[in-house]
């Protein structure tokens, strides 16, 4: 398949998750809560995605498929995914839960079928519906949340991966969805 | 009279097309919702979703599932499937899936596309 990825297609841009969302992950909570059971198993799956996704971007980064301009963007997506990471884990640690492990590269590359990833596009299809999926489980467990402000941070988190599939399909060429289609 | 009761069945056909589920629509809901976390042949940070219908909730092989999803007898047809999709936790407490669809018809939709996996 042929790459319809350009440099100037693919923009180098976008924001890290800032000290102050890091902050607001790591400080929420910090009054009487719910139900931080519920919540910790809620965020645990959130980190499970986010595992999902680095190790995502580290197999389309060690794959040779990318040009560089495009593994750039990918080594800075996956710094935002491990971010999300560190912030998540510290506040399940936190509410007095565990945070579920990372399993090994190969068990993602299995599960995501990496083997079947021939071309940069396949690289950024792939990506695209992590951060899609990822863009949609967190608008839709945002109700799902006893502590509100858990809730703002998944809508926060959201936001990144919105804007990481963005760019993405962008780069892919992939048409403007219509109003209102993320986590419908 | 013959008209009026040709109406009628049109009119009957069409409100029972539009109640019947939709796999195809349930295809594109389950790529939009569930694929986040779920494969239809791999376990991600959800089970595999290939034969979930039919078969009991918890039990699929290979899959490190919660110790309540994993201990439950639930059998996945349409009822508690619609059950456990509107509100995983209220249908079995202690399980891990924090996400709910709300409706009614994408419940069934979603339902009938996996009914066919």
């Amino acid at each position: 398949m042929q790459s319809t990825v350009s440099r100037r297609g693919f923009v180098a841009g976008g924001a890290t998750l800032s000290a102050g969302a890091i902050a607001l992950l790591a400080g929420v909570p910090m009054r009487a809560h719910a139900n931080p059971a519920a919540d910790v198993k809620i965020l645990n799956t959130a980190l499970a995605l986010e595992h999902e996704a680095i190790n995502a971007y580290q197999l389309g980064a060690a794959s040779g498929l990318l040009q560089k301009p495009v593994l750039e963007v990918a080594v800075k997506f996956q710094a935002d995914h491990k971010a999300h990471r560190d912030a998540l884990a510290s506040t399940i640690t936190k509410l007095g839960g565990t945070p579920v492990a990372e399993k090994k590269l190969d068990e993602y590359a299995k599960a995501l079928r990496a083997d079947t990833l021939k071309s940069q596009n396949d690289v950024l299809e792939l990506a695209a519906r992590l951060e899609l999926g990822a863009t949609n489980a967190y608008l839709g467990v945002i109700p799902s949340f006893a502590d509100k402000q858990l809730a703002k941070v998944a809508a926060r988190l959201a936001a990144d991966e919105a804007m990481h599939w963005a760019i993405l399909a962008n780069a892919l060429g992939k048409p403007l969805p219509g109003a209102l289609s993320f986590g419908a | 009279m013959k008209a009026h009761a040709s109406a009628c069945l049109a009119l009957a056909l069409a409100a029972a097309g539009a109640a019947a589920s939709d796999a195809q629509r349930g295809a594109r809901l389950y790529e939009a919702r569930c694929g986040g976390c779920h494969g239809v042949d791999e376990h991600r940070v959800g089970p595999k979703l290939r034969g979930v219908f039919g078969r009991r909730a918890g039990s699929a092989p290979g899959f490190a599932y919660s110790p309540a999803l994993a201990a439950s007898t639930l059998v996945l047809n349409e009822a508690t499937l619609a059950r456990w999709l509107a509100d995983p936790e209220a249908t079995i407490p202690g399980q891990a899936m924090g996400y709910r669809v709300d409706d009614a018809r994408d419940r069934a939709d979603l339902i009938a596309y996996l009914r066919g996996l």
